[in-house]
């Protein structure tokens, strides 16, 4: 393979192509507009948008749910409490309907959007450009992924005319068993979507090992890369378990087969345990790609090579492999042995290590950095902020005694939350900012960007710290109803629902706006320094580079990038640098609009400092 | 790498991951290649029909696809995993059941079945040596026992299933043993429970084994059409490898279940 790396990258290729301007009007996005082109496309950054859209509706669905919880629960239904009378048709859903909605709140944000989210939008949009491959080792099984999602989607919408979902997102058996028939579908459903997890995750794994751009060694990788790579195991391994246990579990229901029905001399604790051998691994696949997107968005936010590179990237593989042996402390009151619990409570805290190894090197990053305080990076700070809180209080019920007391309460749902939703949604949304320009070619409003990434804050932690007080205050989860002393603290976790849910539409309104007014995007907004902004144009070509990149220099090198950076991409007049610098300033082009060669970014570079 | 770096940049050291160089960095150029507006490609050298246009070579083709086929083949033992764990779980609650109900199956049948199997593993791995010595005929001839072994098995397995069936032996809740043969099964505490293991189990290997017929079938007729040749032959290699998965599998299923009396 050397010799044919090695070879002179300029000749003629067998089959030559047109000369295509290489400016980034020819691009990925409109080399060719025709629907089928779109639905037949092996093309790993037009599959990430096609997710993008897909999950964007997931999450929109999903989101509504939540909100309809939230109204629900904005005033109890006790008329009378003293006396016991109780409105059954509750503030606007009665008790089954709510379980139904809190159940396919769950299931959707877990199975359909939380899984995919960021390895299938941003992995499959990054990854090989982060690598300088052309696309992913196995483009047709790419498509083939998303179509098993879709498929996986479809059978969730046909289980809502089958009947009432209603046991949670976990399925516990025996109630699993015994209700209605959607949950036949849900199971087939999360199987089928399953194989669409593995086969991003294999591939993801393949591409990685193999596809690399000549002098991209495993050192040089971006943490986004390595952060898919550790995700990308989980994906392979944790998947098929949960395969069988849904396997299992339809078979059940079907034949009766007795594995996991008591009734029949199964065992419902084996379903548990199959269950959450996947389902705990799984937070991980939906956090650790969340951990990459901030790995990337501090160092280029901060000007700063980032700090413990190499701790970084082994953490994430670490976090991966530990996630695999703590799945029994989702069942510390399931009736497991007292020595299982208590292997799995140390286990569990043992996570935390490799996760304040991250934290404390993003903070690190950021020390005498220059830092840049535009939207991407807001969110990386919130992120920080948020996951700390989320991270810890999952230490505190991982504790023995401690979760026997919080165990199924408000306080396990605003942890879970602060980690799922503080983590990986806030990480998506600023990643997804940090990578509009590189997807679309287009500016989004900086300004509004940050007005709304406030209301997201403000509106978040309104809605779930209050969780963490009904928590402590002993609210149970997943209850219709409440006593009248728990009133005051969901009315404003309800309030918060409201702020979150503006601030969240507000986000997809800047996206929006950006696509159809934004400003034209330079190559490299950011300064950032790795191959989707130093060597491909905005949008990119569609085979992603003109020519193979060669790697000289790590993925934080911002230093050395700047050197080819500006040789390759001033424009001749000089004017494109005019921006002052100061926050809130968004990089400017050379003003004309008139959409001609990429600029500089518009900002001091800092870098005659030693800061370690 | 300039010596004056601020942060002091150690970029090239590959410690603690000495393992996949399979780029190769000695001998990359020491400048970043600078766009050429004239050519979209950057493959510029021989390129074979097979070769896809994402890949430099066809070594790093065939690898990949490889190394994607025993990952896929990771997924495949976690998902019988499941079953293993189901298995061991209920031996260890009801090992008498599980004595008991092993009696019932027929051990010649599974032996028979057994042997079928491993010659079929052995006839795809000289499918395999007879295309990196460029023997069509050989090839063929190989892909055709190896897909005679799948069905003698899938036969088999059939008098296995139909057998029991006669005897109301069925999976879940529609086990009613009766007869000479199975009729005291109805007396043996949870032995419905051990044959529907017995069914889950062996009949997603049977799947498995049909997935294996038609991935072979479909190499063989790629294969008549003189397809491959010895520098290209992924999919015989990755058929074979999914093939000797499947018969893997099986090889822990016939003592699990078969010879536990």
């Amino acid at each position: 393979m050397a010799q044919t790396l090695t070879a002179d990258p300029h000749a003629p290729t067998a089959h030559g192509h047109a000369a295509h301007p290489t400016d980034g009007s020819y691009n990925y996005l409109n080399y060719d507009k025709t629907f089928m082109s779109w639905a037949k496309t092996v093309d790993h950054k037009r599959i990430g948008l096609m997710y993008m859209v897909t999950l964007a509706l997931v999450f929109l669905v999903a989101g509504l749910f939540a909100i309809a919880l939230r109204t629900e629960l904005i005033a109890t239904n006790w008329t009378n409490y003293a006396a016991g009378e109780q409105d059954a048709a509750g503030t606007i859903m009665n008790a089954n309907t709510y379980n139904w909605v809190f159940t396919m709140h769950g299931a959707m944000m877990t199975f359909l959007f939380l899984v995919p989210s960021v390895p299938a939008i941003l992995g499959n949009f990054v990854l090989p450009l982060h690598l300088g491959a052309k696309d992913v080792a196995f483009p047709r099984l790419n498509l083939a992924s998303y179509y098993f999602y879709i498929a996986g989607a479809v059978l969730v919408i046909a289980s809502l005319f089958v009947g009432q979902l209603d046991t949670g997102w976990t399925f516990y058996m025996p109630y699993s068993a015994r209700t209605n028939g959607s949950v036949t579908f849900l199971t087939m459903a999360i199987f089928i979507a399953g194989f669409s997890s593995i086969f991003t995750g294999l591939n993801f794994i393949v591409t990685i090992h193999k596809m690399r751009a000549p002098g991209l060694t495993w050192n040089r990788l971006p943490l986004f890369v390595w952060a898919m790579y550790a995700v990308s195991l989980v994906q392979v391994l944790a998947t098929p378990v949960l395969g069988i246990t849904m396997l299992l579990l339809f078979t059940e229901r079907i034949f009766g087969v007795g594995i996991f029905d008591p009734a029949l001399g199964g065992d419902p604790i084996l379903f548990q345990h199959m269950f959450w051998f996947y389902s705990h691994p799984a937070v991980y696949i939906m956090i650790l790609p969340a951990f990459g997107i901030i790995s990337e968005l501090m160092g280029t936010f901060s000007r700063q090579r980032l700090y413990g590179y190499r701790a970084v990237a082994l953490s994430s593989v670490a976090i991966a492999l530990l996630g695999f042996l703590v799945w029994g402390h989702h069942m510390f009151v399931s009736g497991q042995s007292a020595i299982s619990s208590i292997i799995f409570s140390l286990i569990t805290y043992l996570i935390g290590i490799p996760s304040g190894i991250k934290v404390f090197n993003w903070v690190t990053t950021m020390y005498k950095g220059s830092i840049w305080l535009q939207t991407p990076m807001i969110y990386a700070l919130m992120f920080i902020f948020l996951f700390t809180i989320g991270g810890l209080t999952g230490v505190m019920v991982g504790v023995l005694a401690v979760d026997v007391a919080l165990h199924d309460t408000y306080y396990v749902v605003a942890h879970f939350h602060y980690v799922m939703m503080g983590g990986t949604v806030i990480a998506l949304i600023g990643g997804m900012y940090y990578w509009f320009p590189k997807m679309f070619g287009k500016m989004y409003s900086e300004r509004w960007a940050k007005i709304f990434s406030l209301f997201v804050f403000v509106g978040f932690n309104t809605t779930f710290f209050t969780q963490f007080l009904l928590g402590a205050k002993g609210m149970p989860r997943r209850y219709w109803d409440y006593i009248p002393m728990y009133e005051h603290l969901h009315q404003i976790s309800t309030i918060g629902s409201y702020i979150l849910a503006v601030g969240l539409f507000g986000v997809l309104g800047t996206w929006i706006w950006g696509l159809m007014k934004g400003r034209k995007a330079p190559q490299n907004p950011w300064g950032a320094a790795t191959l989707e902004w130093t060597h491909a144009t905005s949008p990119p070509d569609p085979h992603n580079f003109t020519a193979t990149p060669v790697v000289t220099r790590g993925p934080y090198d911002y230093y050395l990038a700047d050197e080819v950076f500006l040789t390759r991409n001033a424009p001749s007049s000089g004017d494109g640098a005019a921006g002052d610098g100061s926050d809130g300033d968004v990089p400017q082009g050379d003003g004309s609009g008139d959409g001609a060669a990429a600029t500089v970014v518009a900002r001091p570079i800092v870098r005659d400092f030693k800061p370690h | 790498m300039p010596p004056g770096h601020p942060n002091g940049v150690r970029a090239d050291r590959n410690w603690p991951l000495r393992f996949d160089f399979t780029t190769p960095m000695a001998s990359a150029p020491a400048t970043l290649t600078v766009d050429s507006p004239e050519v979209h490609d950057a493959h510029a050298h021989d390129h074979p029909p097979h070769l896809q246009h994402h890949f430099v070579s066809s070594e790093q083709q065939f690898d990949a696809a490889k190394m994607g086929m025993w990952l896929f083949l990771a997924t495949e033992i976690l998902l019988f995993s499941g079953m293993f764990v189901a298995y061991a779980v209920f031996r260890t609650l009801y090992p008498a059941t599980y004595e008991a109900c092993a009696t019932a199956l027929n051990t010649m049948q599974g032996a028979f079945n057994t042997l079928v199997l491993l010659g079929s593993s052995l006839t795809v791995a000289l499918a395999i040596n007879a295309i990196q010595r460029d023997d069509q005929k050989g090839l063929q001839r190989y892909l055709l026992l190896t897909l005679l072994g799948a069905a003698i098995f899938l036969v088999v397995k059939y008098f296995e299933y139909t057998h029991k069936f006669h005897s109301g032996i069925f999976p879940g809740l529609a086990f009613h043993p009766y007869g000479e043969e199975f009729g005291h099964l109805a007396t043996v505490p949870y032995a419905r429970q051990f044959f529907s293991l017995y069914y889950v189990s062996t009949g997603i290997h049977a799947i498995h084994i049909i997935a294996g017929m038609v991935v072979l079938s479909w190499v063989y007729l790629k294969a008549r059409k003189g397809t491959f040749s010895s520098s290209y032959y992924t999919h015989v290699e990755l058929g074979g490898l999914y093939w000797h998965l499947v018969d893997v599998i099986w090889i822990f299923l016939f003592p699990l279940l078969y010879l536990i009396h």
